[in-house]
């Protein structure tokens, strides 16, 4: 190993297996080691990471304190100095969003962030492809500076298969930098997007709906279906009706089937359900931007449409209607 | 409390943003510029600031003079004065030259206590500039925020994780990016805009800043080499019965014909 190598990281231990496999692709391409940073408050398998491929773990044992921004850059930053390498990976999580271009502007270097294809070119840079405008085209990017930074999101890469290799672990050690910023207060939320994301159905809510107890209508469509229920941004963030919603700041699916009910489709929501194998929707106006990009279109209220839409796949299905 | 610098960007107006229907290029000469949505929020946020603690709310965009007819809004919204790093028309710089120049006019006007910005700006859609300003600033950064106050001479917030609401304190001055949630933006009346006109916008010009010209004119770290929106390959049909019981049956089918339906 000559070269200087691939560093991947993501605090999400799932996350940090994926970029592992394109981690490993891009060091054997240059001819380098690949490293991966371990630092949580959980207990750490270094073993587990290189067998999904890592050639070097850098492990932060137990730092004993809460992890804020300031430490999460001064941990990273030092492993880079260690590894110096040419390529890092950073998982697209909100906490990996905000670390990437600190990283980037400490090391005075360029960031592609929430890349959806990665690959070097023959110079060595590295390219990326990246949705732009609201999520309705995508760019392609080419990052010249050396190292390259990039953050990429959850299931843009599949983890590799593990297997029995050998590697090195490094066990490293910080102090805590002067806190800048102080936890008071975490409020747990339940994660509801994982099921989204796996979802083979879903239906989902836009504003169509005019109150919270409509959302029984959807429910009974759901069960019926075996789908997961999501909604736009406005229902979750403004109205607090469901916790997580789909589009370019929230979940991105890709669910066989998906029905959008009395969303209008905007570009940020449509960004979100681009990769759905169908797409259903149904709103009362005809004009709505949601029927040009749908395979089918139901003109008409939701409230007459969706209990007989369940009522008729309940005949299907033989259930009592 | 002293300034409230808000960073505003001179982006592409997306409700306007029209496609080439040949190319699938998006047509970007000429399209509308505005202010995004989410830097009208961070500016809401500042003023919502000063009308409780007082000091002033000055804008600070890197742009060139076109940028002029955007930040017209925002001073009809209340900012008192908006700056402009004008890189000159038609040029293009990556978000670490960007960062770079908004720290060098930043440093400019000193003494301010706190710096706002959206989380992203929808356009880029990037979500480096806060993160980066706090890096070069050496600055406390606040992201995701989507409820701020100021107790005590120090910034409350909570921040809006994928697993958590975090409430964190921090000492001013810091860097803080808000999230869409965080309020809703006012609407200038008449009056605020005629007298928008007539409020300051301060140019700086590059050789002005303590920055190497270079990284303006000079080859930037990250170049775009295409951007194109792809075809949505979609039937788009509209399925329509006689009644409207007919419609949902005639649905029914096509999905089942699709195979899409798990119920036999």
């Amino acid at each position: 190993m000559t070269g200087k190598g691939v560093m991947v990281y993501s605090e999400d231990k799932e996350l940090e297996l994926q970029l592992l496999r394109k981690g490993r692709e891009f060091a054997d391409k240059l001819n380098g080691p690949l490293s991966t940073v371990s630092l949580s408050r959980e207990p750490i398998d270094a073993d587990e990471l290189i067998r999904y491929g890592a050639d070097r773990v850098f492990l932060y044992k137990d730092p004993g304190f809460d992890l804020d921004i300031e430490t999460y850059r001064a941990a990273l930053l030092m492993a880079v100095k260690r590894a110096s390498p040419e390529v890092i990976l950073i998982g697209s999580t909100r906490r990996g969003r905000e670390l990437a271009p600190r990283i980037a502007s400490a090391l005075g270097t360029g960031c592609m962030t929430e890349c959806i294809e990665l690959e070097i070119d023959e110079r060595g840079d590295l390219l990326a492809r990246r949705l732009v405008y609201g999520g309705s085209a995508v760019a392609l990017e080419r990052s010249r500076n050396r190292p390259h930074v990039a953050t990429v999101p959850p299931r843009v890469f599949r983890r590799a298969e593990p297997s029995e290799r050998t590697g090195e672990v490094m066990e490293l050690g910080i102090e805590k930098p002067k806190p800048r910023t102080i936890v008071v207060e975490r409020r747990e939320k339940s994660r509801g997007g994982e099921a989204l994301e796996n979802a083979r159905i879903i239906v989902a809510a836009g504003r169509g709906f005019r109150r919270r107890e409509d959302l029984k209508l959807l429910e009974e469509l759901a069960r019926v279906l075996g789908a997961e229920i999501g909604c736009t941004r406005p229902l979750a963030a403004d109205n607090g009706w469901l916790n997580e919603w789909i589009g370019i700041s929230g979940h991105k699916v890709k669910p066989q089937l998906y029905i959008a009910c009395g969303i209008s489709g905007t570009v940020q929501h449509l960004a979100g359900i681009r990769d759905s194998q169908v797409i259903v929707s149904i709103n009362k106006d005809e004009s709505a931007n949601i029927f040009q990009a749908s395979d089918y279109g139901l003109v008409g209220d939701l409230y007459t449409i969706l209990p007989l839409l369940t009522g008729t796949l309940r005949r299907i299905k033989g259930e009592p209607i | 409390m002293n300034r409230v610098i808000v960073l505003l960007k001179d982006a592409v107006d997306l409700s306007e943003l029209k496609v080439d229907p040949s190319t699938r290029k998006p047509l970007l000469e000429g399209a509308k510029r505005r202010i995004g949505e989410l830097d009208k929020r961070a500016l809401e946020e500042a003023l919502r600031i000063k009308e409780r603690e007082g000091g002033e709310v000055c804008t600070l965009t890197v742009g060139d003079e076109g940028s002029r007819t955007p930040l017209l809004e925002a001073l009809a919204m209340g900012a008192d004065k908006a700056y402009i790093v004008n890189i000159g028309t038609g040029v293009w710089v990556d978000t670490l030259t960007t960062s770079i120049l908004l720290e060098a006019a930043v440093r400019r006007l000193t003494p301010f206590d706190l710096i706002l910005c959206g989380e992203m700006s929808l356009d880029s859609l990037s979500s480096q500039m806060g993160p980066r300003l706090a890096e070069l600033l050496d600055l406390p950064q606040i992201t995701y925020v989507k409820q701020l106050a100021i107790e005590g001479g120090r910034l409350k917030a909570v921040r809006d994780l994928e697993d958590a609401d975090e409430v964190v304190q921090a000492d001013l001055p810091a860097v803080v990016s808000v999230s869409r949630e965080i309020n809703e933006p006012r609407i200038p009346s008449l009056m605020s805009i005629m007298k928008a006109r007539s409020k300051p916008i301060i140019t700086f010009d590059i050789a002005s800043l303590d920055v190497s010209p270079e990284i303006v004119s000079g080859e930037q770290s990250i170049e775009i080499i295409s951007v194109e929106a792809p075809q949505v390959e979609r039937k788009r049909i509209i399925v329509k019965g006689e009644t409207i019981e007919e419609s949902v049956e005639k649905l029914v089918h096509h999905l089942v014909t699709e195979g899409v339906l798990e119920v036999r």
